[in-house]
């Protein structure tokens, strides 16, 4: 046992649940934390970003790649509010989050003093749990528990509030093992998996669909198990991207808004809709009405909540994803629909051929497609949000878990830098390219400089089409072409800006350019961040799309630009 | 079909524990008809009961998304259970009209806790439906103000 302050405390707690990279920006507030990391600088590495913002995002996207509870530190006021879409983006996608802040001395708080802001009441919606600390002798433990909460059942953010008094104040320390999670018995019944499994057995026309809550390794590895052994084809939510082998016979593509003609068709034809963690977000089911109509739902999912939330679930087993389906495999005999997967299966392809114009003849799928060969599949794919998002995900073939990294459920634009700085971060050896349109690049640029300056070498990819696409097709499609300010049109000049953030920096224009500027970026990145302008028409739409509410089963497959 | 039902709810005695399930039902468009807490014979729990109605979807989605707090242990919807609501009440505009409040607040067994210049001010524990007659009684003579308690709640062993 030793005395020590808060701030050491905390850094403490940080070594004790196996942190090395935490990700903030200092300030009044947190300046004893800042004096410990200081310390501990040995032992934690800190990475500084531009904006808290972009912290927060940094650590999700470390979470999201590692698997590991990302951690972001800031400071009270603006700075924790900075943190405020940071943390819903992680809380929507389900990532594990620890936020630390500062706040006012508890003498203080409640007065309205200078940066001083009720971040545990604003938070509350957004996270799993969160907390203020007034007493030291509490700290350790509630750090832990914040941990424990953010990694338990379904993941999530936690924020800590920290007065700056708590952080000078000393108290005893012991170290303590970190608290096994032990899911809850009940849930794991046999004859809920039993039934699970004769559901299965008696089902014709199996539909294995998955999101991600089996996004991970072991998850990957039972999910490919169950799809030989129920004979079944596979789509996966954008969550799920990778957590199936893409390039496998049995995989149809993305189900939803802007899923395949495959993935729709089986939904619409199967008897039996396997949905393995997943939470049948709006983006996917359409319109509930006409969703899976002659299926029976068979709903896995960790989060009792989620069972009857959006599509009422026909048998429903709670549990980790992976753990329920390893239990099923151990009960479920091989079943044979080689011609249900064969009819399904013959026509997997998104069928979406992009043109270009005569000036602007790259298409993003030639992009996209391109860094998918010369990476051969390996890379970590980030994404912003928007159309350039929506390309990332339907063109890249994502082989393993956890490989596509982007804000599903709250579509945070602004997101994919800061979490491609996580991303490399948890796995430098790996090629991290973050997928951006000119809309999103410039919510966030300024993290640029975190790439240089700490030498992340990211590739940031912004696909230029000088419009906020997205909206611009809902406009075109919904909104008789009032394309009400989404034509950006904006004078910046990416090069110069990439250079003067000292950035290798090139533009991509022409089609025929496109193989040796991507290979030469792949190239650069092995040392260095870089940036790649991609020019491309403004009116190259993101397709299939399914409007909003409507069956996913009747997509719009063409978009005329008639002016 | 939209019913109303009685949640009890152990929460942790701890701040902001009010602010959470409050912040849980607006965000989720979910209504409180009530909402009744106070600490229980451990100091370290508190027991709310809350008066909520919508469809058995809704109800369940109540249930499932409270119990994610992490200041809630034990949500329970009751079905058999005794429902008792307190009420504080102010009535009666002269001297005149005090005899023929006391005699409805006999009859509903009500106490009298005040007295004032020109009216009296009672308190009654019952059902809800009893609260609800009891004020329509006492409105010809004009109520000066009122406070409810909401139901608190308790289910039979």
């Amino acid at each position: 046992m030793s005395k020590m302050t808060g701030a050491d405390i905390i850094c403490e707690c940080l070594i004790e649940q196996g942190v090395d990279t935490v990700f903030g920006y200092p300030g009044g507030a947190v300046l004893n934390i800042y004096d410990s990391l200081y310390k501990y600088s040995d032992k934690i590495k800190h990475v500084l970003t531009a904006h808290e913002q972009g912290a927060s995002h940094a650590a999700d996207g470390y979470a999201r790649a590692s698997g590991k509870t990302g951690v972001v530190i800031a400071t009270s006021g603006p700075g924790a509010t900075n943190l405020v879409t940071g943390i819903a983006t992680a809380y929507m996608d389900s990532v594990p989050m620890v936020a630390i802040t500062g706040n006012v001395a508890c003498a203080l708080l409640g007065l309205d003093s200078f940066q001083e802001v009720d971040i545990t009441g604003i938070t509350m919606p957004i996270t799993k749990h969160n907390f203020i600390v007034k007493d030291v002798e509490k700290l350790a433990d509630t750090i832990r528990e914040a941990f424990y909460i953010a990694s338990e059942g379904r993941k999530g953010p936690v924020l800590v509030d920290v007065p700056k008094d708590v952080t000078a104040k000393v108290a005893d320390f012991v170290n303590k093992p970190i608290k096994p999670y032990t899911p809850i018995k009940t849930l794991h019944q046999d004859d809920c998996i039993q039934k699970a499994v004769e559901m299965i057995k008696e089902s014709k026309r199996p539909y294995i669909y998955c999101g991600g809550g089996i996004n991970n390794p072991r998850g990957a590895q039972v999910l490919k198990q169950l799809a030989k052994v129920a004979d079944a084809p596979v789509s996966a939510s954008l969550m799920a991207q990778g957590c199936y082998d893409q390039t496998d016979g049995r995989y149809i593509g993305m189900l939803g808004m802007h899923g395949t003609a495959a993935a729709a068709k089986a939904l619409s034809e199967c008897d039996l809709f396997i949905a393995i963690g997943t939470r049948f977000s709006d983006r996917v089911i359409g319109d509930p009405a006409t969703f899976a109509q002659k299926a029976k739902v068979l709903h896995i999912d960790i989060d009792p909540a989620e069972i009857n939330k959006n599509i009422t679930a026909y048998h429903k087993v709670i549990g980790d994803s992976a753990d329920v389906v390893e239990k099923l495999l151990k009960l479920l005999p091989q079943q044979d629909h080689a011609e249900w997967v064969k009819n399904i299966c013959s026509d997997r392809e998104l069928n979406v051929k992009q043109v270009g114009t005569k000036e602007l003849d790259l298409t993003p799928q030639q992009l996209i497609e391109t860094l998918d060969r010369l990476t051969g599949g390996d890379a970590l794919i980030c994404t912003e949000v928007g159309q350039a998002q929506m390309w990332a995900a339907q063109y890249y073939k994502y082989r393993f878990p956890r490989q596509l990294i982007t804000s599903g459920g709250l579509g945070t634009m602004g997101f994919g830098l800061g979490a491609s700085i996580g991303a490399k971060c948890a796995c430098p050896s790996r090629t991290v390219i973050n997928v951006a349109g000119d809309g999103s690049f410039h919510m966030n640029l300024n993290e640029l400089v975190t790439l240089s300056k700490h030498n992340i070498p990211v590739i940031e990819l912004v696909i230029n089409n000088n419009v906020l696409g997205m909206v611009r097709q809902w406009q075109r499609l919904f909104y008789e072409k009032h394309f009400s300010q989404t034509t950006l049109d904006r004078p910046t000049d990416y090069v110069k800006l990439g250079e003067a953030f000292g950035i290798k920096s090139f533009a991509l224009t022409k089609a025929a350019d496109c193989e040796d500027v991507l290979s030469k970026a792949i190239e650069i990145s092995k040392t260095a961040p870089v940036l790649i302008e991609a020019r491309i028409d403004r009116d190259i739409n993101v397709l299939p799309m399914v409007p909003a509410g409507k069956s996913v089963t009747e997509p719009i497959l063409d978009i005329v630009i008639d002016d | 079909m939209t019913d109303q039902y009685v949640l009890s709810v152990l929460v942790d005695n701890s701040i902001g524990v009010l602010g959470r399930v409050t912040g849980l039902f607006s965000r989720r468009g979910y209504n409180i008809k009530s909402l009744n807490v106070a600490e229980t014979e451990n100091p370290a729990l508190s027991r709310m009961t809350i008066v909520t109605e919508g469809d058995s979807g809704t109800i369940e989605q109540i249930e499932k998304q409270l119990l994610k707090l992490y200041d809630v242990s034990e949500v329970k919807i009751l079905h058999d259970a005794v429902c008792r609501e307190h009420i504080l009440i102010r009535a009666g505009n002269s001297p005149s009209s005090r005899q023929p409040i006391i005699e409805i607040a006999n009859l509903f067994r009500a106490k009298v806790v005040n007295v004032g210049e020109d009216g009296l001010m009672l308190e009654l524990t019952g059902e809800p439906e009893k609260i609800n007659s009891f004020i329509g009684l006492l409105k010809p003579f004009k109520i000066n103000k009122l406070v409810r308690t909401g139901i608190c709640a308790l289910e039979r062993d």
